[in-house]
């Protein structure tokens, strides 16, 4: 019997932002969650997260900004997904995040964005019920 | 306590321990402390070793803390107004906050800066922009704080020639440098060259200050961030101090005087929701430092043993549901930072947890600093805690576990040793995760997060900063750089790059580059050839 497919996911860290508590905690409690975890480590252009998201055949990318760069970061890595004809990777993330941007983040294809007191928990379990395996085998 | 008295004395369900998972007794006594616990040798009187007490004998009798609101945001010129603002409404020292791309040693027009430009600071390219940011404000007249750190070196030279171009000499000017590279290694990540250069360029400029601008603070040497990352009281205590036993033990090694460099460095700490916790954190921290300074290195002179301390109260406290809770959270860590002794303080606005702080939040968070100072009467008495059989036995415990982790760092070999293999980071990194479990679980509480849960739907009013700003920052530089004398330029970073191959002192060149309209991104490149690039291992 072959071994179940696992989620891959991407935790990134775009601009020069160098808060990394959150991603930190996410990649570790997406990992302790059973999925497979791609961590970008910090300072990263959208370019670099976008490659990465590609290279390493991940199911979605999930970002994390807290430097309130997220309307223009958001956009730009869905921009270049869809450029490079990866937009079936999708694209969540979280941060300080302002309700009126999660609105129109969301309009621009930005599947889900979580604010500072959203527990892990809540967060697994939106990504069990909303990111399906990508990959054809 | 016996058992059955325990049954007659029936407590709530709870696990009693400080937020950073620090047990606590029910009832502390005389016992706790010990036979052997002397007063006159643990705490000293107020101003005299080892300073549990405070580091001056009257304490907020002789003079209030400094109320030194942390502000920068967008332009310039509107960071200047901000300041002009404070200033109008009783604030008695500036507080810069940076904006990315400057704290990363990058211009505005850098392709990495696309979006962040003057959005969670002021954007600072060029000593033009410095120029707008003290306009009107008079440098011998006013403290300045500045937090920056990689670029540190470079945003003070800019600091300097708007000194000399307002006639200002630079042994009046009063402030304090951030400067703390080791603490971005270890917590807040923002970097340009690995440790051992940037603690060059660290030496050089104690070594300049300590020539010509004495009453200069040039390192703060900051526990914060590493708190803010999701570090204990207790990690954020020792990594701090160790930070500050690797500047000392480096300038010793440039061959600087001891008692000429120490009492200009200063510390910055955190005050998070953990009343005596942090009170036990900052009376510790004074005692550890002037024995450290007095037995480890030999310091001779009373001001290099004086711990001297900023305090900002924890943002990653503060919850962005339930907003207005966040003035009572502030109000408590201010008290802390206060009992603490502590000799200036930042209080966050009610609103970060959500944006950058609009101007009704950072005034109700300057006005708690006022009631706490002018109507509480804590400020009546020096040290009202000293002698609490709680407070004091916390004090020891806390200094106890520092002291462990700065001789387990002290065995890596310091500081720079073990951030390079990742310690100091992967304590952090263990501690914060335990933490959002806690939160998770229950086992300790946010109100409003995950219990008293309310969505009561009021939005405070947020400022926001619009992408013209950075738009409006290119133009500028770029107007700058086509004006600028290319031939004293180059020429100015050029003889940068070779200091950067001798030992001369670098803090001269970089004053003459930044004269000469170099932009912090080309003075911060300028020396990459020479120092390298950092990388980090990312520790998960």
């Amino acid at each position: 019997m072959s071994e179940q497919p696992r989620l891959r996911l991407l935790v990134g860290k775009v601009g020069l932002d160098g808060h990394d508590r959150g991603a930190k905690i996410i990649a570790r409690a997406f990992r302790d969650a059973g999925f497979e975890v791609i961590y970008t480590g910090l300072h990263q252009s959208a370019e670099m997260v976008v490659n990465t998201a590609i290279q390493e055949d991940v199911d979605a990318v999930s970002l994390s900004i807290l430097s309130g760069a997220h309307n223009h970061l958001f956009k730009r890595v869905i921009q270049l997904l869809k450029e490079k004809g990866a937009d079936d990777i999708q694209v969540f993330g979280g941060g300080i995040v302002p309700d009126e941007d999660v609105v129109t983040l969301k309009e621009a294809g930005v599947l889900e964005v979580f604010t500072p007191g959203a527990s892990i928990e809540h967060i697994i379990g939106w990504v069990r019920e909303n990111i399906r395996i990508r990959r054809l085998d | 306590m016996s058992d059955s008295k325990e049954k007659d004395l029936p407590e709530r369900p709870v696990e009693f321990s400080t937020v950073s998972s620090l047990p606590i007794e029910r009832l502390a006594t005389a016992d706790d402390l010990g036979p052997d616990w002397d007063p006159s040798v643990e705490l000293g009187e107020p101003g005299e070793f080892p300073y549990t007490r405070g580091i001056h004998p009257t304490m907020y009798r002789g003079r209030l803390w400094t109320m030194r609101q942390f502000a920068g945001f967008g332009s310039a010129a509107q960071t200047n107004e901000r300041f002009k603002y404070l200033l109008e409404h009783g604030q008695t020292g500036l507080s810069t906050a940076f904006d990315l791309p400057t704290l990363m040693g990058r211009d505005s027009d850098d392709p990495m800066a696309e979006g962040e430009v003057g959005k969670e600071g002021v954007a600072i390219d060029t000593v033009v922009d410095m120029e707008r940011l003290f306009d009107g404000i008079p440098l011998d007249q006013v403290s300045t704080s500045m937090t920056i750190n990689a670029p540190a070196a470079v945003i003070f030279c800019m600091y300097l020639a708007v000194a000399e171009e307002q006639g200002v000499s630079f042994e009046k000017l009063n402030g304090t440098l951030q400067n703390d590279i080791l603490k971005e290694y270890i917590a807040q990540k923002e970097w340009i060259y690995p440790p051992r250069p940037s603690m060059r360029i660290i030496t050089d400029l104690m070594e300049f200050c300590s020539r010509h601008v004495p009453k200069w603070n040039t390192i703060s040497i900051s526990g914060y961030h590493i708190r803010e990352a999701g570090s204990t009281a207790v990690q954020e205590l020792a990594f701090t101090l160790a930070d500050g036993i690797g500047y000392v033990q480096a300038a010793i090694e440039a061959g600087q005087d001891v008692d000429v460099f120490a009492p200009r460095l200063s510390f910055f700490f955190n005050s998070h929701n953990d009343f005596f916790e942090e009170i036990a954190k900052m009376r510790a921290a004074r005692r550890i430092w002037a024995r450290v300074m007095r037995e480890r290195f030999g310091a001779k002179s009373e001001r290099s043993w004086k711990l001297r301390f900023h305090t900002q109260t924890a943002g990653c406290s503060l919850t962005a549901q339930q907003p207005l809770n966040n003035i009572a959270r502030v109000t408590i860590q201010a008290l802390a930072g206060v009992l603490g002794g502590t000799q200036s303080l930042h209080t966050d606005s009610f609103d970060e947890a959500l944006a950058l702080p609009s101007d009704e939040a950072v005034t109700v968070a300057l006005r708690t600093q006022q009631i706490l100072a002018e109507e509480s009467g804590v400020t009546n008495t020096v040290d009202p805690l000293a002698g609490s059989y709680f407070v004091e036995n916390l004090t020891n415990r806390v200094e106890r576990d520092a002291l462990d982790y700065i001789e387990r760092i002290d065995r890596m070999g310091g500081i720079i040793a073990a951030i390079e293999r990742g310690y100091p980071q992967k304590e952090i990194a263990d501690a914060s995760y335990k933490y959002q479990h806690q939160i998770e679980d229950g086992s300790k509480i946010i109100v409003g997060v995950n219990k008293h849960k309310r969505d009561d739907g009021r939005k405070p009013e947020l400022l926001r900063v619009s992408d013209e700003v950075g738009i409006k920052q290119i133009q500028r530089l770029t107007r700058i750089k086509a004006e600028r004398d290319a031939g004293r330029l180059e020429a100015s970073l050029a003889a940068l790059r070779k200091a950067a191959e001798t030992e001369d002192n670098l803090i001269p060149l970089m004053l003459e580059a930044v004269r000469a309209h170099a932009t912090v991104g080309e003075v911060s490149q300028a020396l990459v050839p020479v120092f390298g690039l950092y990388q980090e291992a990312s520790v998960l």
